[in-house]
Parts: C-alpha cells; sequence; structure tokens
C-alpha cells in the first residue's frame, strides 16, 4: 500500500463520522494553541518588564543610606546619621579611578519637591533633583530638545534646568516650546536648557513630571547643605556590575568607619540583579503557563485515543474484512496510525492558526509575543501525541485475528 | 486425486475453550481438493462447516492436524505470510457480502490489489474488468447502500476475483439474495469453474449444493459423506 493509498483510506475513515473528528481536532487544536499563546503571553510579559528595567539604565548601582539618607529628623540617632550621610566627598573618592578601576562614572543625587511657575502657569514638581551632568548618561535619561547642563554650570552653580516632558507641557503647553524660556522654581528664576525625552513608566510615578539643576543650583537655591539622597554610579560594563558593587561597598565602608560587626548602613540597588530576578521570574510565569497549556494538550491527546478506541472497535469488521483480503499486520496498524496523527495534525495546524489570530491582541495587558520554536514544538508534540496516543487503539486493531474481527456484531 | 493437491488437510481438529465447556468444532477431517474441482460442503447449523471454511481460508488455524495449501504448510506460515496467502490465493465470498461501508463499489474491489502492492493504473484496470465480469461495469462508483444484495454480492464476487485467485471460497454465498439473485450467483461460479477455477462453496441450501461437481457432508465435527456428484 502507497503512502497515498493509506493517507486517503485514513481520510475515508476520518470523514465517515465528521462531528466526531471535528470535535477531537477541537480537543488536540485547543491544547496546541493554549500552549502557543500562553507562551507568548507569558514572554510578551518577561519582555515588558525587561524594556521597562532596561529604561532604567543598565550597569547601574543606586547607593544609599538606609533609614532614608541623612537630616536628623528622620528617627536615627543623630550622631550615626551624621557619621553615615552621603556626601560630595564620597563622590569624589568613589570616582577615582585608582580606588574604584570598576566604575565608569558617579553623580550625586538630592531630591526636593518644588512649584514651578512660567507667567501664570504653575505646576507642582514631585521630583527636582540636583545632580551633575553624568547623571543622564548612567541612568539612561537623553535629552530630548535643547541640551544638558555642564561640569561649568555645576561649577558655577548656573541657574539652568532641564525639564522631564511633563513638567514642559504643563509649564509651556509644548513641550519644545520651553527650550530657552525662564521659569520660576520657588523664589529663583531658571533658564531652561533642555527638554528629556520622553520615558516610559517604571512604576507608579510619572517618570516625565521632573526637573533636573545642577546640584550646587539646588543646594543652593533650594534644598539646603544635607546628606545627598542618593549617589548613582555606572559600572564599567555589563560583566564588572558586580566588581564594581563591591569596591563602592568597600570604599564607604572605609570612609565611614563602619564597625565590622555592624550591617552596612548604605544600601546598593543593583539593577542587573534586579533585571535577572525580574526575568527568572518571568521564565518561572511562563514555565507555569506552558505547563498548564500542556495539561490541556494531554488532555486532548486523551481525547484521540478516546475516539481511535471507538472508531476500532466499531470498525473491528472492516478491519477483519481488510485482513481477510490480504491486508498485513503493519498495513493495518499504518492506516489506524495515520488517522490519529492526522487527527492531531489537523487540531495542532487549526491551534496554530488560531494562536496567531490571538496573539494579534492584548491579552490581559499583556502584548503576547510568538516564541517561533513553540509553534514547531506546539506541532510536532500534535503529531507526537497522535502517534502515541495513537499507537495503542492501533496496535489493538493490528492484533485482531481476521476470524475474531470478522465474526463481531 | 493427484499428489500435490491444491487443498490438502489432515486429520484437523479444532477446539473451542478448554475443559468442561470444551467446544470440538472438528474431531478430525481429511480433505483434499485439486485444481479445478467444484466442491459443495452442506451441513447443518453448528456441524463444523464454517469452521471448516475458516480454516481452508486461513482465517483461523486448526488445534491439531496439517493444512497444505498450494504446497505450504499454513502452520508454519508467520502471520504476515498467511495474510500475504489470503490475498493472493484466496477469495473470500461471504453471506452478508462484508463491502466496505461508505467505499464505492470499485474501491472495495481494488482494496485486495492495494494490498497485493499493484500499481493504480494497474489496479483502476483489473477492478474495471471484474466489474465488467459481474455485469456492474455502470455501478463503479455506487457505495454498497447504494446497491441491491444481489448487485452487493456480485462487487464481492469481482473483488475476490481481482486478484485472480487460486480458489473461491464461498460461505452461504446465496444465503441473503432471492431466488433471481441466486440464479445469478449460481451461473457465475458455473462459469469461472469452467473456466478452471477451484471453488469451495458452503452452504446448506441443496439447490446451490446441487451445481458442484462434489459433496461432502458435514456433521458433528466430521467427514460424514464425500461423493462425486457429476
Amino acid at each position: 500500500m502507497t503512502p497515498r493509498d493509506l493517507l486517503g483510506a485514513a481520510l475515508r475513515g476520518l470523514s465517515a463520522n465528521k462531528l466526531r473528528s471535528l470535535l477531537t481536532v477541537l480537543g488536540v487544536s485547543i491544547g496546541v494553541g493554549a500552549v502557543i499563546v500562553l507562551v507568548a503571553v507569558g514572554n510578551g510579559s518577561g519582555k515588558a518588564v525587561q524594556s521597562r528595567l532596561e529604561a532604567m539604565g543598565t550597569n547601574l548601582l543606586t547607593v544609599s543610606t538606609s533609614g532614608g539618607g541623612g537630616g536628623f529628623a528622620r528617627g536615627q540617632a543623630g550622631p550615626s546619621a551624621q557619621q553615615y550621610a552621603l556626601t560630595l566627598a564620597d563622590v569624589a573618592a568613589l570616582s577615582d579611578k585608582n580606588l574604584a578601576p570598576d566604575v565608569a562614572s558617579v553623580a550625586p543625587v538630592m531630591t526636593t519637591s518644588g512649584t514651578a511657575t512660567n507667567g501664570d502657569t504653575s505646576y507642582t514638581i514631585n521630583q527636582v533633583i540636583g545632580t551633575t551632568p553624568a547623571y543622564l548618561p548612567a541612568t539612561n535619561t537623553p535629552v530630548g530638545s535643547g541640551q544638558a547642563f555642564t561640569q561649568q554650570d555645576v561649577d558655577a552653580a548656573a541657574r539652568v534646568i532641564v525639564l522631564g516632558q511633563t513638567t514642559a507641557s504643563e509649564l509651556f503647553g509644548r513641550a519644545q516650546a520651553a527650550v530657552g524660556q525662564t521659569v520660576k522654581l520657588g523664589a529663583v528664576d531658571f533658564e531652561v536648557r533642555g527638554v528629556l525625552a520622553s520615558k516610559d513608566s517604571t512604576g507608579f510615578n510619572d517618570p516625565n513630571a521632573t526637573a533636573i539643576v545642577p546640584i550646587s543650583t539646588l543646594r543652593a537655591t533650594q534644598a539646603g547643605y544635607g546628606a545627598l539622597s542618593q549617589i548613582v554610579v555606572q559600572a564599567a560594563g555589563k560583566d564588572r556590575v558586580d566588581l564594581a558593587q563591591a569596591e563602592v561597598t568597600q570604599l564607604l565602608t572605609a570612609r565611614h568607619q563602619v564597625p565590622a560587626d555592624q550591617t552596612s548602613p548604605f544600601r546598593i540597588t543593583n539593577s542587573a540583579q534586579i533585571l535577572q530576578t525580574s526575568q527568572d521570574t518571568a521564565a518561572t510565569f511562563t514555565a507555569l503557563l506552558a505547563t498548564v497549556a500542556a495539561i490541556s494538550l494531554v488532555v486532548g491527546g486523551i481525547g484521540v485515543t478516546n475516539i481511535m478506541l471507538v472508531t476500532v472497535t466499531e470498525r473491528t469488521r472492516e478491519i477483519g474484512i481488510r485482513k481477510a483480503l490480504g491486508a498485513r499486520r503493519r498495513t493495518i496498524l499504518g492506516q489506524f496510525l495515520i488517522e490519529a496523527t492526522l487527527l492531531s495534525l489537523i487540531g495542532g495546524a487549526a491551534g496554530v492558526g488560531a494562536a496567531l489570530i490571538v496573539t494579534r491582541f492584548q491579552l490581559a495587558g499583556v502584548e503576547p509575543v510568538l516564541v517561533p520554536s513553540s509553534i514547531g514544538l506546539a506541532l510536532g508534540v500534535s503529531a507526537a501525541v497522535g502517534l502515541f496516543f495513537g499507537s495503542m487503539p492501533a496496535h489493538r486493531a493490528a492484533g485482531l485475528r481476521p476470524i475474531d474481527a470478522l465474526r463481531h456484531e | 486425486m493427484s499428489a500435490d493437491a491444491l487443498i490438502d488437510i489432515r486429520d484437523v481438529t479444532k477446539t473451542y475453550g478448554a475443559g468442561e465447556t470444551a467446544v470440538h468444532a472438528l474431531r478430525g477431517v481429511s480433505l483434499r481438493v485439486d485444481a479445478g474441482d467444484y466442491v459443495a460442503v452442506m451441513g447443518s447449523s453448528g456441524s463444523g462447516k464454517s469452521t471448516l471454511m475458516n480454516i481452508l481460508g486461513c482465517l483461523d488455524v486448526p488445534t491439531r492436524g496439517e493444512y497444505w495449501l498450494d504446497g505450504n504448510n499454513v502452520a508454519q506460515l508467520s502471520e504476515d505470510q498467511q495474510a500475504l496467502v489470503r490475498g493472493r490465493k484466496i477469495g473470500f465470498v461471504f453471506q452478508s457480502f462484508n463491502l466496505i461501508p461508505r467505499t464505492t463499489a470499485l474501491a472495495n474491489v481494488e482494496l485486495p490489489l492495494t494490498y497485493a502492492h499493484l500499481r493504480r493504473a494497474e489496479r483502476r484496470r483489473r477492478a474495471t474488468h471484474a466489474l465488467e465480469l459481474v455485469g456492474l461495469a455502470d455501478r463503479t462508483d455506487h457505495r454498497p447502500n447504494q446497491l441491491s444484495g444481489g448487485q452487493q454480492q456480485r462487487v464481492a464476487i469481482a473483488r475476490a476475483l481481482a486478484t485472480e485467485p487460486r480458489i473461491l471460497l464461498a460461505d452461504e454465498p446465496t444465503g441473503n439474495l432471492d431466488a433471481q439473485s441466486t440464479d445469478e450467483v449460481l451461473g457465475m461460479f458455473d462459469e469461472l469453474n469452467a473456466e478452471g477455477r477451484t471453488i469451495v462453496v458452503i452452504t446448506h441450501e441443496t439447490e446451490v449444493a446441487a451445481r458442484a461437481r462434489r459433496l461432502v457432508r458435514v456433521a458433528d465435527g466430521r467427514i460424514v459423506a464425500d461423493e462425486v456428484t457429476r
């Protein structure tokens, strides 16, 4: 019997009971479709988290003092809070290539909030950041229009400001229109040097509702000369983040004379670690979804077995006739295996088709990202499901003795 | 009878079950059929004639005894070789026709040729020819449920003849047919035998048995009479 004959016989067998075949196909297609869609959703949410984290800047270490970083008002014992407060001297030490060779750049950060006004328009900026020019590349915060302030501006405590997108558009209507204008922050006039490019949200706060000024200016005009809120450290490379973190810890511990028996008062957040953690979480999430989907694929496979068993029982007499006409064991085996595999493959193809359509839409707030290998895998598995779950009924059919099969009523 | 008989069964017994409930369908049957013979096997229900037919057709194996078919000891053949023997040497005609449902007459007749690994064109040619022989050239695309009983049996005969087997085994071939169809089928058997085909027909109707050259009577698992009638 040629493959074409076998295929023809299998197709005739399947079309003999269209509704039943259709429902079995449906079972498999739901399984296959679920695998592809759920893996795509898991992958999509992983990708979304990753891109958000990358927007925050990679190779980034954020140093802060635990307990909030300064001042007597924060409830800590005064002397120790003073002792562990981050200072510009710390920034200078960390910038030293000899002391911290794996650190690429360091930027001090002081934050405050304030109300900015442009004529009659006023806007409360949640985050006014005082820093140095190194802050922008380190935190992956490019300037959209205009330009950033320079080190000269910092040295001179120049009254210049770079606005976030939201701040600029709130004050000047159009973000681009802000460049070159003057904005009043508190009682001081600032010249708008540039507007930051729009940033995707990484949390609950609008990352565009900011303003950045030279740290010296901020200290002189707004925040006073207290401790730094944070120090932002960029490692020299992706694989040197851990080294940089160790150097930072060591330097700060030495500079602030932290006793050896005390846990470090400095909190260092490592963006690579957060990224890794969230990638691991996403992978676990994807695996979980794939497992659930795989279960439904197995259920679909059991459906194939069930239907093939019914088919074999129903067509026992036909099997007897075929054997009487000279059909060999493997011919019968082949016919029923092909029927089962065909059921699975048609189901698999339908599942892939449905999945391709479904993944075009946003699902539960996640933009699904198809994993091409999941399509191949799902199709392969569906064929394997047909072969595996079809083999038992097919063997039963092939093993029937011709006389028993013929006598079957 | 020549030494190289087409069918030669020697002291065959067939027992179903075991112990107290054992049923002895055949209790020692020996039978030789030469090529070209036309044998009718008669017996009442339960006499063992169907069991004999199943063993002759390699559909069942004897419990004891030997079966030599065309010089081969059937008991020593593998399952696949037995399938090959059924396909190549034996054509079956059943009482209930046993056509594959939802399959055209032509496809039914082509089926044994498919199992004999013939090419598509050759299968088509031979199957069409066989259907012409039984007078159903205009019914090739009909399915079994679109054909009358007589027509179905003629398709079954065409199917049995398509592989040009040495033996035609018929089990109550006219059992489900009306008088006219019976005549047609029996006429066909006469012609086939006249062309040299060996026919073994199992029946309980004397009218059918009367057409054969030789009549074998079976009762209670034994051959009780074996006579040449024509």
